[in-house]
């Protein structure tokens, strides 16, 4: 483990504990994307380029917009009176810790699992084009389908309704 | 002193320095050399392309223009620079500080970290990336955000009002943006710019072969100039700081050298911009015939560039401004359904093989596509004389 990577990993769970503790909500969602950036950084220093900068592009190009878009559209910019902390804030937490132990039992398990593994795969984008359209073909077109039907829902609430359907 | 020389002359350079250090060093002494000559060529660039701006759209506007700083006004980016560095910074008093002071910080950071994958001559990149273009993408995305914390921060309405603007604008054209540079990547096939451009730097008899001058391309290539020109904010998709409507939409309240950034910002983002078209449709670095290969390459990929920005100049000295639901309606209803069909004409190119009947199969799906498509746009829209619902 390099200094890079504990610089990343702070930088990361800073960027992670201001957006749950900060005051105001664009502020929040900021510092969201600066754990997403620092999560894609960390991918970088793995060698898993295709993951690193895709992380960018959707998560800090298209999430935190919308995540942005979302409270300037509500309500939710201005600051609450009573505090911006949940009255239920330690069930959150424990169903947090729940997940981080079930994540961190299955990562070290899979050491065991996969005992012949390379110490560092070597993956091109070409490789990961390959398995995306050719192993995991039907995965990616239920994906396709499903954003696409995502996508028409989004448009038919958007929609006008007709002229004489308003009166 | 041969044309092979004076085409690798940076890259011999940076060779030569890097021979006096130890082996430790060279890589990172490689790597700040190439940097620091991005940081000074562009701002350089950028005076210029100012100065051929404000030159060029006086021309068109029947003025002449700056001519009063040095002869012919030539010393008019230095007067502006100074004039910059030495203004009061002014910061609303209820301006959120430190977003305030990071958006245009974010902005040019990420503007300069999108050229560094950019071949800028034969061997003159910074990093050649396995996927440099979406590198390219992702750094570009990140602006997004920082032209929303501009305009949050600043506390103003207009301000806010042209963040959201740009950033609907953006959010749609990049779409198209990212689907006209799909072509390329499905017939390269590699997100490498360098390996891009090296595909095309081939000749038939004396003619490049350039990806502009097949079918697919050329329309991919439209619409990458289209997408590129709305993605920064230049006339005729200049809404975003619409003067006459928003002040200057989301930098109304940075002054002084924060605004100088916004500035460089958005002309090195056009650079970059330029320099990402040239690379996937117009050969890079290659020259444009074959003869002309003993001019430097990097003299080629610099010239395109400023080329490209005089086409951005004389858009903006022409076309008059669109309006926001028309920006909208163009870029979802006719520019993305075709781009989209461009992919599948792509795709039929790359599997009918060698030969002349997929030029002719390519060139008609796409004006058939292109017809229908307008006729439809045009049928929809009620052409009539404009009516006022508040200004009357």
């Amino acid at each position: 483990m390099s200094i890079v990577f504990y610089l990343l990993a702070a930088l990361t769970l800073v960027g992670g504990l201001a957006s749950v503790t900060l005051k105001n909500t664009v502020h929040c969602a900021l510092a969201l994307t600066v754990a997403f950036a620092g999560l894609a950084l960390l991918f970088l220093t793995l060698d898993a380029q295709f993951a690193g900068f895709a992380q960018i592009l959707v998560y800090v190009g298209a999430v935190a917009i919308l995540v942005v878009f979302a409270i300037l559209l509500t309500r939710g910019h201005e600051i609450p009176i009573d505090g911006v902390f949940s009255r239920t804030w330690i069930v959150g937490l424990v169903i947090a810790a729940g997940v981080f132990a079930v994540l961190g039992w299955a990562v070290l398990a899979s050491v065991h699992a996969l005992p012949n593994e390379l110490a560092v795969p070597v993956v091109t984008v070409h490789d990961i084009g390959n398995a995306l359209v050719g192993h995991y073909v039907l995965p990616l077109e239920i994906v396709a389908l499903l954003l696409t039907a995502a996508t028409i829902g989004a448009v038919m609430v958007a929609l006008h309704e007709k002229e004489g359907a308003k009166q | 002193m041969s044309a092979a020389y004076f085409d690798q002359i940076f890259v011999l350079f940076t060779k030569w320095v890097e021979s006096f250090l130890p082996v430790f060093w060279q890589p990172i002494i490689g790597v700040v050399l190439g940097a620091v000559a991005i940081v000074c060529v562009y701002p350089a660039l950028f005076a210029l392309a100012v100065l051929m701006e404000r030159k060029g759209l006086g021309r068109m506007q029947n003025r002449y223009g700056p001519n009063r700083v040095g002869p012919w006004g030539l010393f008019q980016p230095v007067a502006d620079g100074i004039k910059a560095l030495t203004k009061e910074d002014v910061v609303p008093f209820n301006a959120d500080g430190v977003v305030h002071f990071l958006a245009p910080v974010v902005i040019v950071v990420m503007v300069f970290m999108a050229l560094a994958v950019l071949p800028m001559g034969r061997n003159m990149q910074l990093v050649d990336m396995d996927s440099g273009l979406l590198y390219f993408f992702a750094m570009g995305a990140a602006i997004e955000l920082a032209i929303f914390m501009a305009g949050w921060s600043s506390r103003n309405k207009y301000s806010l009002l042209g963040a959201m603007r740009a950033i609907a604008q953006m959010v749609s054209y990049e779409l198209i943006l990212l689907l006209s540079a799909l072509v390329v990547v499905m017939i390269s096939g590699s997100l490498s710019l360098v390996k891009i451009v090296e595909a095309q730097a081939s000749y038939s008899g004396i003619f490049p072969h350039w990806y502009v001058f097949t079918p697919w391309g050329l329309v991919a290539f439209v619409f990458f100039v289209i997408a590129s020109t709305a993605e920064t904010n230049r006339s005729p998709f200049d809404l975003p700081e619409g003067e006459s409507e928003i002040v200057a939409g989301y930098f109304t309240e940075y002054s002084g050298f924060k605004f100088a950034l916004f500035f460089l910002g958005e002309y090195v983002e056009m650079f970059g911009v330029a320099g990402l078209g040239t690379t996937l449709f117009l050969g890079g670095w290659a020259a444009p015939l074959s003869f002309l290969g003993v001019i430097p390459s990097w003299i080629w990929f610099f010239l395109k560039v400023e080329l490209w920005i005089c086409f951005f100049i004389w858009l903006r000295g022409t076309l008059p401004r669109l309006r926001q639901d028309q920006l909208m309606n163009f870029a979802w209803k006719f520019c993305l359904p075709v781009t989209l069909i461009n992919i599948f004409v792509t795709a039929l190119w790359r599997f009918m093989g060698e030969g002349w009947a997929r030029w002719v199969a390519c060139t008609l799906i796409l004006a058939v596509v292109y017809a229908v498509m307008g006729r439809v746009g045009m049928a929809r829209g009620k052409v009539a004389p404009r009516s006022y619902r508040y200004a009357e």
